[in-house]
């Protein structure tokens, strides 16, 4: 299936979904007063993707910030990955948050407690 | 009397402003002034930590204000912009405050004021609880709310929200919050 390629805004992440690689990736601020309309195309890619799912989906979240607005597409996109988790392939969700915030482990760890699916909290040091 | 929008102001604009602004709430307006702030947060050499705390925070203040301010009616809009609302960012006394202000039907005020007085109660667990609920249990309105943003910025802040609402006249109330983002 086709990949989806999203450049990032100052207020909208970048996004790249690989359905071959079975890569999955969200990078930069998600900001956006109404995150609706933004993340609407991923859960629909998401929906596709998971009709013949690669057997190893790696996702990599790495949010420098993100409203609350977004944690509730976010979740979305999660339980779409959770559905996915729940059939024959395997998810794992790599949580990136930068040394000293707390706040954005904590985010994390909110998600982790929510969705069944893998979690692994990578702290990026600079 | 009647409350007084201006003195309030100008009442607001204490210790050292990096950011005041009286007007209409858009988005365009909520980018530039995040921008700025952010600008003056390195000016001020601010760890890395209080930069995104402020940042956070000050998101979730102005997009409060862009999805909950009332449409006024014709004759208020004579003097104040369409979206009417007021924010000054400030630094004084080892922390930063973000004060908002704008007009909130007199039938709101209750329900609001509960809300904030709910959540000045609750401990950090509690908040995380209630924060994980609502963001599992409620949909987003159409415009993007979520009802998410004072839970958050409590939980974020550690400290208590304060607030007043001020009569403007028999319709209206004036609703002024303050939060606090501790420098240690």
């Amino acid at each position: 299936m086709e990949a989806l390629s999203i450049d990032g805004t100052a207020k909208t992440p970048s996004v790249k979904f690989d359905g071959q690689e079975g890569v999955i990736e969200i990078k930069g601020r998600s900001i956006p007063e109404n995150s609706i309309e933004f993340y609407k195309p991923l859960v629909e890619w998401l929906e596709k993707y998971s009709g013949s799912p690669m057997d190893l989906t790696q996702v990599n979240v790495q949010l420098e910030y993100f409203n609350t607005s977004s944690s509730k597409c976010i979740l979305d996109v999660f339980k779409k990955l959770e559905a996915i988790h729940k059939g024959k392939s395997e998810v794992i969700i790599n949580w990136h948050y930068e040394e000293d915030d707390e706040d954005m482990l904590e985010a994390g760890e909110d998600y982790e407690s929510i969705i069944r699916v893998p979690f692994k909290m990578i702290e990026i040091v600079e | 009397m009647s409350f007084d929008i201006n003195e309030y102001y100008s009442r607001l604009n204490g210790g050292d402003v990096l950011m005041a602004f009286k007007g209409s709430i858009s988005s365009e307006l909520i980018s530039n002034v995040l921008e700025v702030v952010e600008s003056r947060m390195d000016e001020y050499r601010e760890s890395s930590k209080i930069r995104k705390k402020v940042y956070n925070v000050l998101v979730e203040s102005l997009q409060n204000l862009y999805h909950h301010i009332e449409v006024l009616p014709e004759e208020m809009q004579k003097e104040f912009d369409d979206k009417f609302g007021i924010l000054v960012v400030s630094r004084q006394d080892a922390r930063y405050k973000i004060s908002t202000g704008n007009f909130i039907g007199q039938d709101k005020v209750d329900v609001l004021r509960n809300k904030i007085d709910k959540i000045n109660s609750m401990s950090r667990d509690e908040l995380k609880d209630m924060y994980k609920f609502i963001l599992n249990h409620q949909r987003l309105s159409e415009k993007g709310g979520g009802g998410l943003g004072l839970v958050d910025i409590a939980r974020k802040t550690g400290n208590e929200l304060d607030y007043t609402f001020e009569k403007f006249d028999d319709a209206y109330y004036f609703f002024n919050l303050d939060v606090f983002i501790d420098l240690a």
